[in-house]
């Protein structure tokens, strides 16, 4: 029998070795899945190259991971928030690296990852400092950019309900980087906040189809990464 | 901001770009002045809102106490979703930009050239965080784009320029932009004005453009 539901947090991220490339879903609080962030924090995993949106909140999630050491690198599209100074202190230190890249792109260097396609030609960045060393190829009489396809070890994804096979609803706009995270990486984790039996998600309503996920813990109530900033909360 | 005569308020700006797009179009709005143009709906038109962390059919601000911390807009504002609303994944939603199905974009500005131009992600100073979000896939991607924007800095200094000192996020993107003292058009031959606000003159609508300024069209 095929069952991905995995007991508790910590099994779920157990592998995940040091160097390891992590995409984390997420945009901003929204759909970050806070609780296998802080699992991989007591897991130790170091050296990581983490692909999310973001650099997370104040120092709760990804904010802590980073704030941690655990982030060699991060490939981000907007590295700032405005509760949180861990990755610019870290970046003017000089001690992690930041690939920009801009949101489009980053979705779609992630869905052509997922979707086995290396690369493909894009018009966002042309004349921009961010084109800078990539080839350039007219076509139809405009210019576009050569980006390549992204890919990680491991996804570390939210979702609203999922079954044992690994089907995934979200919920609103906590969908965002999850579902094409789930098909880019080689183990995808999912934290759902509710299990149900097989057959409990209306086929035509399931997102993330279960062939793109490995393993699912439940985390009923999650944490409200904005709440724990409120409250001056630090992870661990 | 009521009695001001000189100049038009965040409002005004707002109110005068909203007037600009035509009903029924699919409109992204950037983060800041350009959110306040949905509350400037004219009569009898619908537009419908795009934002690009995945919602379609954006709808204002919760009632205080009815915000939802995975219902947010792309400044991570908490919003609603409106009757006929759709949520997507990331790669969808910039299928809809990248895919020029979004027909308006209003965007703010550091800097505009004369040729429309846009500078609004980073002033490339040493020691700043460069960050980019959608604003690049949005000037490639979307059809019309719009700035709102005062028309000089806090410290007096041009925005409109007849070349951007701060890195580029487009070139030849923009082709009107709203501020406090006038409507101007990008055009072929360089920026014209198109309406001048309550109590500004042409001559000092120049004095705080650093490029040619061509006067208003005869018409």
């Amino acid at each position: 029998m095929i069952n991905k539901v995995i007991s508790s947090i910590a099994s779920a991220v157990k592998d995940i070795p040091d160097g390891a490339t992590v995409m984390i879903g997420g945009f901003g609080e929204a759909g970050s899945p806070t609780a296998l962030i802080h699992g991989l924090i007591d897991q130790g995993a170091k050296e990581l190259t983490v692909i999310n949106n973001n650099t997370g909140n104040g120092e709760v999630g990804l904010a802590a991971l980073i704030a941690s050491g655990r982030v060699k690198k991060m490939i981000c599209s907007y590295p700032r928030s405005s509760h949180s100074k861990v990755f610019p202190d870290l970046y003017r230190a000089g001690e992690i690296m930041l690939e920009i890249v801009p949101q489009g792109t980053l979705a779609e260097r992630i869905r052509a990852g997922g979707a086995g396609i290396p690369a493909f030609y894009t018009a966002t960045t042309v004349n921009t400092p961010l084109a800078e060393g990539k080839e350039i190829r007219r076509i139809d009489g405009r210019d576009y950019v050569l980006e390549y396809g992204l890919k990680a070890d491991y996804a570390l994804i939210k979702c609203e309900k999922a079954d044992r096979l690994g089907n995934l609803i979200y919920n609103k706009t906590a969908r965002n980087f999850n579902p094409i995270m789930c098909t880019a990486a080689n183990i995808t984790i999912v934290q759902a906040r509710k299990i149900v039996d097989v057959g409990g998600l209306e086929p035509e309503n399931v997102i993330t189809p279960n062939i793109f996920v490995n393993r699912v813990v439940e985390v009923a109530n999650p944490v409200i990464e904005s709440d724990l900033v409120a409250e001056g909360i630090s992870y661990p | 901001m009521t009695g001001c005569i000189n100049g038009w308020t965040r409002e005004q700006m707002a109110m005068r770009a909203a007037r600009d797009i035509p009903d029924g179009s699919y409109v992204n709005l950037g983060i800041g002045i350009p959110e306040l143009v949905a509350k400037f709906v004219p009569d009898g038109r619908e537009f419908i809102y795009h934002t690009e962390n995945g919602l379609l059919g954006m709808g204002p601000e919760p009632a205080p106490g009815e915000e939802d911390s995975e219902l947010i807009n792309a400044g991570k504002k908490a919003v609603t979703a409106l009757p006929g609303a759709s949520f997507f994944h990331h790669g969808d939603s910039f299928t809809m930009i990248r895919g020029g199905h979004i027909d308006v974009c209003v965007l703010g500005a550091m800097q505009i050239s004369q040729h429309g131009d846009l500078a609004n992600w980073s002033t490339g100073a040493k020691g700043a965080i460069p960050a980019v979000g959608g604003a690049m896939d949005l000037v490639a991607g979307v059809k019309t784009i719009f700035v709102i924007s005062q028309h000089t800095t806090k410290n007096g200094a041009a925005k409109l320029v007849e070349k951007c000192s701060y890195p580029l996020t487009g070139k030849q993107v923009v082709t009107r932009i709203f501020s406090d003292l006038a409507i101007i058009d990008v055009t072929p031959e360089g920026f014209r004005v198109r309406e001048l606000a309550p109590g500004i003159g042409f001559e000092e609508v120049c004095a705080k453009t650093d490029a040619p300024l061509l006067p208003l069209e005869e018409t």
